[in-house]
């Protein structure tokens, strides 16, 4: 399997990239990455990696090739829809500060 | 390259091209607004360039930095020291990871590095070639070699790189117990025999001049700097952190007990700073242009553990391979 940015002739271990769960009741997030031949040692290298101070209960990885990335060219369009609609946040509605428990 | 680092298969060369006006336009704006860029931006060949060199050599520094401390790990005088010292050369493989880590993002793979590191191409801290024949030697490695890392990477949290500067973030928080436990080693030699306040000093005496030289040349004769820290790349200069660190050493010194091997040291009121005398710049250059120490030994125990542990990536990958298989296998029958 080939993962972005390994290249040459040699064939490489593929990259990883790892999920923390630091503790129970929030979310997995991205720690970093790495490369390991198989799932099974992506885990125990994430847990040497990434967890030697306890920042985690939880360690998800994911083989890079297998995610799919919005398009960084198109960011602009792809990401227009909110723009000037300040009305989906709370604080677009000024005439309620003075109210309270609102 | 790390995808969840944004960067999307086959898009790693964009920046390599030229760049139109306003690319370039672009990205001069989020270096004035000391913004981050991140893998699949945009960036001009020359930064993409600067920060390779700059990551894998830190990379690198991380790694050739295990072995003045590894081979002290079996001779360490207490099985607590021992645990300590392993976990700290853990870290720095840990380090030297992160930073690889990122530098991929900007297109060069790993076995690259590496074959640059073991054929003398790539560049480490210069710090790593002089040899640690005492116990003393750990706690100045921690309190001065750690301590002197920390003050040049705590501003690089800020690189406007962004997997830089979160490696740089994950780097800082870990790098905080290194300092601290070379301190106290030389703290418990201070309070022990007179030969042991001696070896203390001893070993003082010969890593305070190369640690401060690990800022690099003094300003007037550190040509990139400018450059680096028009890009936030860099934070400050040269002698603006070394002169950061000896600030903060001098006090803990006293702590110590230790004399810093500098007579010139002196409180300058008017600075609200400490006075130093001049380095060895001679030296330093002898060792970065390979004649220190132990420059062709940290290559060679690098070359050995980088060789010697094919075998073991070999059978891991054939390993993969026929699990991969079993399944595909597997599968084929169920269909
Ligand atoms: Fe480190
Ligand atoms: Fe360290």
């Amino acid at each position: 399997m080939a993962s972005p940015g390994e290249s040459g002739g040699r064939e490489q271990w593929p990259l990883w990239e790892v999920f923390i769960r630091s503790a129970r009741g929030l979310s997995h997030v991205h720690a970093g990455s790495l490369h390991a031949p198989d799932a099974v040692m992506a885990v125990r290298n994430a847990r040497d990696v990434y967890t030697r101070r306890n920042e985690g209960v939880s360690v998800w990885v994911v083989p890079a090739a297998a995610i799919t990335a919005s398009d960084p060219d198109a960011r602009g369009a792809f990401f227009e829809s909110p723009q000037g609609k300040d009305y989906r946040h709370a604080t677009y509605y000024s005439e309620a500060d003075a109210v309270r428990h609102l | 390259m790390s995808l969840a680092e944004g960067t999307a298969p086959g898009r790693m060369d964009r920046g390599a091209a030229g760049g139109d006006d306003a690319e370039m336009a672009r990205f001069d704006e989020i270096m004035a607004a000391d913004g981050r860029i991140e893998p699949t931006d945009w960036m001009p060949d020359a930064y993409r360039r600067a920060l390779v060199r700059q990551i894998s050599q830190h990379a690198h520094s991380e790694i050739i930095g295990m072995q003045p401390e590894g081979n002290w790990i079996g001779r360490a005088p207490s099985l607590k020291r021992k645990a300590i010292l392993m976990a700290k050369v853990q870290d720095e493989a840990g380090h030297g990871l992160y930073l690889y880590s990122a530098a991929q993002t900007l297109g060069t793979d790993r076995d690259t590095m590496f074959e640059q590191l073991i054929t003398g191409k790539a560049r480490y801290s210069s710090i790593f070639n002089y040899f640690t024949p005492t116990w003393a030697d750990m706690g100045s490695i921690g309190w001065l070699v750690d301590g002197a890392a920390i003050c040049n990477q705590v501003p690089l949290c800020r690189a406007s790189y962004g997997p830089y500067g979160r490696a740089m973030v994950r780097i800082c928080k870990e790098e905080s117990f290194h300092q601290r436990q070379g301190f106290e080693i030389l703290l418990a030699l201070m309070r022990g025999t007179d030969a042991q306040r001696e070896m203390a000093q001893e070993s003082v005496n010969r890593w305070y001049g190369p640690a401060l030289m690990m800022f690099g040349p003094p300003d007037a004769d550190s040509p990139n700097s400018q450059q680096s820290m028009a890009w936030n790349i860099k934070r400050f200069s040269n002698d603006e952190l070394r002169q950061r660190f000896v600030d903060m050493l001098v006090p803990q010194a006293e702590v110590l007990g230790i004399t810093l091997p500098d007579p010139a040291i002196a409180w300058n009121e008017e600075r609200q700073s400490y006075d130093l005398g001049d380095l060895d710049w001679t030296e330093f250059h002898e060792v970065l242009a390979g004649r220190g120490q132990a420059n062709a030994e940290r290559i060679e125990r690098r070359r050995e553990a980088h060789e010697g542990g094919e075998w073991v990536r070999e059978a891991a990958r054939a390993y993969a391979r026929k699990q991969a298989e079993a399944a595909d296998a597997a599968e084929a029958q169920v269909a």
